[in-house]
């Protein structure tokens, strides 16, 4: 529809496949650019208020349940909270079994965003006349390239660590507040190990087309250029002709709540990073925000939270995605804002681009990054240790879970009274991602990083805005849940 | 056959799931059987307005559909509009669109408990509103009512699992796809009876403890479930231990115990998942099939047999007493 007064045409695009769940972006365009845009997370399913009643150990059950794609970090925000509310700590075998299945999802996700959702949109007939293109077609093709192919058979091999360990994928019940259900054996070590070892062969052969190490030692944007091997190289060589470093740049806000708590820490440190500076993350600053969200009461804190869904669907709210600010501002999670702010160099110079390119090459960084910490833990298992300690949990608290998923910072933050859930409230990467606009009108990063998207003549869904989109890695079931 | 997914009021955990297949992948497997994906959410091309023109076209009668797959519940709320889930772009319901599409297709298959019969979307208080395409927990007739037959006489097929096995999915779709699956090869609950006419307790690693009921008092012990831990594989339909999962898992083979997620209201088990309710120390839940007096019977005499070894492994968290080896007599 046109507006003739501005010459505004809106654009509804959905519905955005490629994305876990659903979602529909609503564009306003002028002069052949993204003016503005809207993101609506159309599903509502209610989980907070399920848990309502329910005894806490409950929430192993079916909060990993809230998403098929991010169940075990679910599941790892669930243990950890109820080991809060306890004030005990998982024992140290039990958690590095754990840290290693959270790890193999993760990885597992960043492997499937870039061959399975993300590099399809290239083999698309509108890029024809690219010299990438034919090579790009035989690689990415939706559901029939090789790469793909071979991205999800790595994949299935690679999640026999999970069936070992955690029986199956997704929705384990292995990992619990005081450690795993089950005490690997050396020989399941050595099998792990195979399996880790045929996937580091994998991903030098096919996706970084050189040893880990080499990409994982760059330190500047610049030595990129140069890049031209695996399916990296094509991405590379993509990016360049299509300037997909000046495309969907964000507000360069970045925040990760630190992956995989070990006894020795986290292995990728907690912050936030703003324009370039480093800074604390004080979770206490963190509110909801429900101007614009389908959800009544109000603007709270997770622990003080309500999910009192607007049957009625007000005409100013247009999500079911709360909108959660860190002291009033929006912040950019995932990949690139967990590698940055870990302070790795090469990710803090993307995220200073802050682009497409970015966060794409952030992901395969993170992805070798993962490779060697997944082996380093696993030599850190001592086969000969318990993998579980008892916790009792008592009967009145609260408890606070706060992980990384493969698409940024995951928080669950509860409340028990006499042994039941009173309050569960989940913020999940999505929901800062894909968060609507604020009471000061301010958009999600999403929304934000899509102005100035350009949109060519007699483009209904525009293939710059699923660059863009599809970027972020967007789950839509855990966003609302 | 061309093959319609469309993902509902879930987690999407079921499509990861068959992601997951093995020997073949799904891509082969598919080619090899004739089948192909009209549009999946998660892999499919075609996105935003080539989907809408591809779903008018169902509806207008020009693209035939023959196997419509739906993943995850359908949302009928708030006040039966089913706005909690509006399908992206298109101005309707989830529910609209199945209601829509669900006669229009050769065969329609909900994939996961969700879809079947409303699973994890419709705990607690339902705040959705979510049912199953044919089931509302074990009650028949949901979105589409109990009488629904497809067009070649069967119900919405129901292959539940939370997630579903890859396989359950990939040889439910073959069976379809050779003509080789009627109404007989179906459960009372309509899920396939090549998986659910087995038990999850079938080549459980923990039969010998069961045997015995040498129990697991804690997660992490090796012993029994079902007496303490909440484990119901000697109830749950599912060849969970038999072709196992993800290489060689299946959840009891992990420590934990099996929550029957193959049933309708599983997601309700009315106590903690983890925890066995029991009247007078005994637990409520028999075996399938066992009369009662029988099972209190072997139970008191099997436990009063249990070797050392059985006893002392049950509650250790690795085996501590390994099997004797008998010497041979010239030694």
């Amino acid at each position: 529809m046109t507006d003739r007064m501005t010459d505004t045409t809106t654009l509804l695009v959905g519905p955005f496949n490629r994305v876990e769940g659903d979602l529909e972006i609503r564009l306003e365009v002028a002069e052949g650019r993204v003016t503005a845009a809207y993101a609506n997370s159309p599903m509502f399913r209610g989980f907070e208020s399920m848990l309502r009643g329910k005894g806490p150990m409950d929430a192993l059950t079916l909060t990993p349940r809230i998403c098929g794609i991010c169940s075990i970090s679910q599941s790892m925000a669930a243990a950890l909270a109820l080991a809060d509310l306890a004030g005990a700590e998982m024992i140290p075998n039990g958690s590095r079994v754990a840290q290693l299945l959270h790890m193999v999802e993760n990885v597992s996700d960043h492997l499937m965003h870039f061959n399975l959702f993300f590099m399809p949109d290239f083999a698309r007939p509108i890029y024809a006349d690219r010299p990438w293109h034919g090579r790009t077609v035989e690689r990415f093709t939706a559901v029939h390239g090789s790469a793909l192919k071979r991205a999800t058979e790595a994949r299935a091999q690679l999640l026999h660590i999970v069936g070992l360990l955690g029986g199956k994928w997704p929705h384990t019940l292995a990992i619990q507040p005081g450690g795993v259900t089950r005490a690997p054996t050396a020989r399941d070590k050595v099998r792990i190990g195979a399996d880790l070892a045929a996937f580091r062969a994998y991903l030098e052969e096919v996706v970084i087309g050189a040893p880990l190490e080499v990409l994982l030692e760059l330190t500047q944007i610049e030595q990129l250029n140069g890049w031209q091997t695996g399916d990296f190289g094509l991405f590379l060589e993509i990016s360049d002709n299509l300037m997909l470093q000046t495309s969907g740049v964000g507000e360069h806000r970045y925040l990760s709540f630190g992956a995989y708590p070990t006894p020795e820490g986290r292995r990728f440190v907690p912050g936030i990073l703003r324009d370039g500076t480093a800074g604390e993350l004080e979770p206490a600053g963190i509110i909801e925000d429900l101007s614009h969200s389908w959800m009544l009461g109000p603007d709270a804190h997770p622990l003080h939270g309500q999910t009192l869904p607007d049957e009625d669907m007000r005409e100013d709210a247009y999500s079911w995605c709360k909108a959660p600010r860190l002291r009033g501002e929006s912040f950019e999670t995932g990949a690139l804002a967990r590698q940055a702010i870990d302070g790795h160099p090469l990710a803090l110079a993307l995220s200073k681009e802050g682009s497409v390119r970015a966060r794409v090459a952030g992901r395969l960084l993170e992805l070798a990054r993962t490779q060697v910490e997944m082996e380093r833990l696993l030599a850190e298992i001592d086969p000969r240790e318990p993998f579980m300690r008892h916790v009792k949990l008592p009967q009145d608290g609260e408890g606070v879970g706060l992980v990384e998923a493969a698409r940024g910072a995951l928080g669950h933050w509860f409340r028990v009274e006499r042994g039941e859930i009173t309050s569960y409230q989940i913020i999940a990467p999505t929901t800062w991602n894909f968060s609507p606009r604020d009471r000061s009108n301010i958009p999600g990063p999403v929304e934000a990083a899509l102005v100035g998207a350009p949109v060519q003549p007699g483009e209904d869904t525009p293939i710059a805005v699923q660059h863009i989109v599809r970027s972020f890695d967007p789950c839509m079931v855990c966003t609302v849940h | 056959m061309n093959i319609l997914w469309l993902q509902s009021a879930g987690c999407g955990g079921c499509t990861m799931s068959l992601l997951c297949a093995e020997s073949p992948s799904l891509i082969d497997l598919f080619h090899g059987a004739g089948l192909e994906f009209l549009w999946h959410p998660s892999l499919s091309e075609a996105t935003g307005a080539e989907v809408r023109r591809l779903l008018d076209a169902i509806e207008a009668g020009e693209q035939q559909l023959d196997i419509l797959c739906v993943e995850g519940a359908i949302a009928r709320g708030p006040r039966g509009t089913g706005r909690y889930h509006m399908l992206a772009g298109t101005g309707r319901s989830m529910l609209d669109w199945v209601e829509s599409l669900a006669p229009l297709a050769r065969h329609v298959v909900a994939v996961g408990t969700c879809a079947t019969y409303g699973g994890v979307t419709s705990a607690g208080d339902n705040p959705s509103d979510a049912a199953g395409l044919q089931y509302e927990g074990s009650h028949a007739g949901a979105v589409l009512p109990a009488t629904f037959r497809d067009k070649a006489g069967l119900p919405v097929i129901n292959i539940s699992g939370c997630p579903v096995h890859p396989d359950w999915v990939t040889e439910t779709l073959m069976l379809l796809a050779a003509g080789a699956l009627g109404p007989e090869d179906l459960d009372q609950y309509a899920r396939p009876r090549f998986f659910a006419d087995n038990l999850v307790h079938h080549a459980c690693t923990k039969n010998e403890f069961y045997e015995y009921k040498a129990s697991a008092e804690e997660l992490s012990q090796m012993g029994c479930m079902m007496e303490h831990l909440g484990c119901i594989g000697t109830q749950a339909v599912g060849d969970c231990n038999i072709r196992l999962w993800n290489g060689e898992g299946s959840c009891t083979r992990a420590g934990y115990p099996c929550i029957n997620c193959t049933a309708p209201e599983f997601e309700e088990p009315g106590h903690g998942f983890t925890e066995t309710p029991k009247f007078a120390g005994i637990p409520v839940g028999l075996p399938t099939d066992m009369p009662k007096a029988w099972f209190m019977a072997l139970a008191s005499l099997s436990k009063r047999a249990t070797p050392r070894r059985v006893a002392e492994n049950a509650v250790a968290d690795r085996v501590i007493v390994p099997p004797s080896v008998k010497s041979r007599k010239h030694d």
